[in-house]
């Protein structure tokens, strides 16, 4: 007792209560610090450094650059009027035989060919005559092996192909490319595909989304209104598809709706129609089985949102005159926004990224932007062209986020 | 004693509201609201009160139409009204939290009501404005409801049940989330709009004091059942039972049984051997057991005794000084829980702890209630 009245009286000097206090603050942050290092860690190690390195793939230009940096430096110099002088051409001979039988070459020549088709055989055909025999200048011995090093062209392409780095594939991803003049010009049309299959990701994600809304914004409403027996057994039928595996699922949607399959026997058999509805392989197979994938993802938000909307309000609303519906359409559906702007944005970032589905029930038009992306790493193992789609994708991810938060994030915490 | 009712019933206006034989379960089994009948005059204040679970909220629910009575009937003036949708029934409500809509301010809370009846526009600016004056919320059109204080809001929940104009308003413990002093000032604030508006009032609360004040009737429901419907002074004085008793204000029960009745004066034996004449309550004939009760401000001493007064002796347990006045908790027959309240002005000398006294209690503040 007398101890405790000493320190309360005891004067306390303003800059030791201060140090205190920082003490204190200190050792509260070093704990949260700790609890969150290995959340930080992990978010580093897994999300911003593979996304940075997407991000540095989509630009980089490594073959030509790393392969032939004395000529390329040599082509800094270069008018571009004529062909360059004899130095530039002995370079290119020396580096061009010092990785003929290495991958070196063969990448330089699919990047070329990538700028200009063709060209592969160019480099391929210099590489297998070199070295050059001896005595023979180098201008020369290199324009007996192919006539295309004597067009200042070719020396263009090869200067413009040998940047650190390169526009050509974000371009190319959003269907442009940089003419002879160096004006950015829309691709010849054989190679613009990707506008249209960005549209028709958009399309499809809105689509999906939209119909997630409408089957999941009453099944929410329900479970919020039901008594809680009731409502769980709803949930976990909700929940029911995050218990099997997508590709189970997917398996499940051919059976029932391949073209002998339960549905199809099903109208068949009780006549709605004669032969069998092809649902598969088409944009409708993919539409059923991403809706019931993404479904959850809509209810849930929606759910939570719902659940903390008190029913008074809609008495209330009824009580001041309003019929139910309209007081339903003009009190409770706006309290709802939050969880439709947040389960509309979950659907719809879920959708764009959508691969597996598109690629099993769909057919080839019915692909999304991400099956160009697997098939860039998987099949031709053109990672620049992979990660451009990527930055493509995910430059429209955060622009709807942006969206989102500007239009139905703020209002809504003002509400609050 | 035929004439005397027809007479009766010309002088009384027809009821505004009136329940008639209503019952109403909720799962099959368990009445919550058990036969009620119940008459509220147009343009009273009428107070519906009673513990809680007392099937207050679920008598206000079906008044509004939210919930419908499993038997009987509810007229809205001269109309059956247990088949009319609430939205139909023009009824103003204020709920327990308010239930202002949060997505809106305050103009656009009360625009609501007049928007859905096609007010002209003009005409919904005026009565907001002056819905808002009345609550003296002028000023605070712009704001949201999370932006206004308990107080505010409580006052906005109010104008929003009052600005369509509605014959009858519904107030389901309305200042039940006010602090004390706000809630003293709100049932002030809400009489006064009821005595200058002149419509039906219906409040729900459980508190006994709020209802004391506020109420020209109130009735005390108990287990779904009216145990009393009358003006606060007559169940004040003259409690009809028991419960309505002790619910109501501070009371004293003195257990006992009755000897012999002569008029409306019953002759009641207490536990110590002490015969005492009692005005008769409820209590039953000669025999059956009986609750003495007698408000703590009636208890005297004896030297300020009337000739009829009862004398009973009491020893002082404890005496609690509150600046005004003294409470005294004594041990009389038996009770020990029994207290008299005075003020100190009227004690020339405070009893210690015990102390014995003699009380005096007046027959006509003594009440023979059935146990
Ligand atoms: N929707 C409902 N379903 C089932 N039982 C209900 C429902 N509403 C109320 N009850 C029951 O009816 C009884 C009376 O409830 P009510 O809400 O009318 O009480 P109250 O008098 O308003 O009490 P309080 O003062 O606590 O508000 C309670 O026992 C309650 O459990
Ligand atoms: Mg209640």
């Amino acid at each position: 007792m007398t101890a405790l009245c000493e320190t309360a009286d005891a004067p306390i000097a303003p800059r030791a209560l201060k140090r205190r206090l920082r003490h204190a603050e200190r050792r509260r942050n070093l704990l949260f610090a700790a609890l969150i290092g290995p959340l930080a860690f992990f978010v580093l190690a897994s999300f911003i450094v593979p996304i940075a390195s997407l991000l540095g793939k989509s630009i980089d230009n490594p073959e030509v650059h790393g392969n032939l940096p004395q000529t390329l430096a040599l082509l800094e110099d270069w008018s571009g009027d004529a062909l360059p002088d004899d130095a530039t051409f002995a370079s290119l001979a020396h580096e061009l035989t010092q990785a003929a039988g290495t991958p070196a070459v063969a990448n330089i020549a699919k990047r070329l060919n990538r700028e200009q088709p063709g060209t592969r055989t160019l480099v391929m055909r210099t590489a297998r005559g070199l070295p050059l025999p001896e005595g023979t200048p180098a201008r020369e011995g290199l324009i007996q092996l192919d006539a295309r090093w004597g067009e200042t062209q070719t020396w263009h392409l090869l200067r413009n192909a040998g940047g650190a780095f390169t526009g050509f594939y974000l371009l190319s991803a959003v269907d442009r490319t940089v003419d002879a003049d160096g004006n950015i010009v829309a691709s010849p049309p054989e190679e613009a595909v990707y506008l249209d299959v960005l549209k028709r990701t958009f399309v499809m994600s809105i689509v999906v989304t939209a119909v997630c809304l409408l089957l999941g914004f009453p099944l929410a409403y329900l479970m919020a209104t039901l008594p809680a027996r009731h409502a769980n057994l709803l949930m976990i039928l909700v929940l029911l598809p995050f218990w099997t595996s997508v590709l189970v699922r997917v398996a499940a949607w051919i059976v029932l709706l391949q073209n002998e399959g339960l549905i199809n026997q099903l109208l068949m058999w009780t006549g709605v129609t004669e032969a069998p509805v092809q649902m598969l392989f088409n944009r409708f197979g993919v539409y059923v089985a991403m809706v019931h994938i993404l479904l959850p993802f809509m209810v849930l938000p929606l759910y939570s949102v719902m659940k903390g909307i008190p029913p008074a309000y809609l008495r209330a609303a009824v009580s001041l005159g309003c019929p139910p519906l309209r007081s339903f359409w003009r009190v409770y559906f706006p309290l709802t926004l939050p969880g439709i702007g947040a389960g509309a944005l979950l659907v719809f970032i879920l959708c764009m990224g959508y691969y597996i589905t598109p690629a099993l029930l769909g057919g080839p038009n019915d692909q999304m932007i991400s099956y160009f992306i697997a098939f860039y790493t998987n099949q031709t193992v053109n990672w620049g062209m992979a990660s451009a789609l990527s930055v493509v994708l995910l430059a429209a991810t955060l622009v709807l986020y942006g969206f989102y938060v500007r239009y139905l994030g703020t209002p809504n915490t003002d509400a609050r | 004693m035929a004439t005397e009712t027809r007479q009766a019933a010309q002088e009384t206006p027809p009821a505004h509201v009136s329940f008639r034989g209503v019952q109403k379960t909720y799962d099959g089994e368990n009445l919550i609201v058990r036969n009620l009948d119940l008459d509220i005059r147009r343009g009273e204040f009428i107070t519906l009160l009673g513990p809680s679970g007392s099937g207050k909220t679920t008598c206000l629910m079906m008044l509004a139409g939210f919930e419908t009575p499993t038997a009987g009937e509810i007229r809205l003036g001269d109309c059956v009204i247990n088949r009319l949708p609430p939205h139909k029934r023009n009824i103003g409500m204020v709920f327990q939290n308010y239930a202002l809509f949060p997505n809106m301010t305050v103009r656009e809370n009360l625009r609501f009501p007049l928007s859905v009846r096609k007010f002209s526009a003009a005409e919904i600016d005026a009565k907001v404005k002056r819905a808002l004056e009345m609550v003296q919320l002028g000023g605070f059109e712009n704001r949201r409801p999370a932006q206004l204080s308990g107080g505010q809001q409580q006052r906005v929940a109010l104008a929003r049940a009052l600005v369509f104009e509605p014959q009858l308003v519904l107030m389901d413990e309305p200042l039940g989330a006010l602090d004390k002093q706000l809630r003293e000032h709100m049932q002030l604030e809400i009489k006064h709009i009821h005595q200058t508006l002149g419509i039906t009032f219906v409040f729900v609360t459980h508190d006994q004091g709020e209802a004391l004040t506020m109420s020209d009737r109130i009735a005390v429901f108990n287990h779904g059942v009216i145990q009393q419907i009358d003006v606060p002074e007559v169940l004040y004085e003259k409690p009809a039972n028991a419960f309505v008793a002790s619910f109501i204000g501070e009371n004293n029960a003195l257990s006992g049984r009755i000897d012999s009745r002569t008029g409306d004066i019953v002759s009641v034996l207490l536990p110590d051997g002490n015969r005492i004449a009692v005005s008769a309550g409820d209590a039953g004939g000669p025999g059956s057991d009986t609750l003495v009760s007698i408000r703590p401000e009636r208890v005297r001493l004896a030297r300020e005794r009337a000739p009829r007064d009862n004398l009973l002796r009491a020893t002082v347990l404890e005496h609690i000084y509150l600046g005004d006045h003294v409470r005294l908790r004594m041990q009389v027959a038996g009770c020990d829980n029994f207290t008299m309240k005075t003020p100190i002005s009227r004690l020339d000398r405070c009893p210690a702890a015990g102390e014995h006294v003699d009380l005096a209690l007046a027959p006509e503040h003594l009440l023979a209630l059935a146990a």
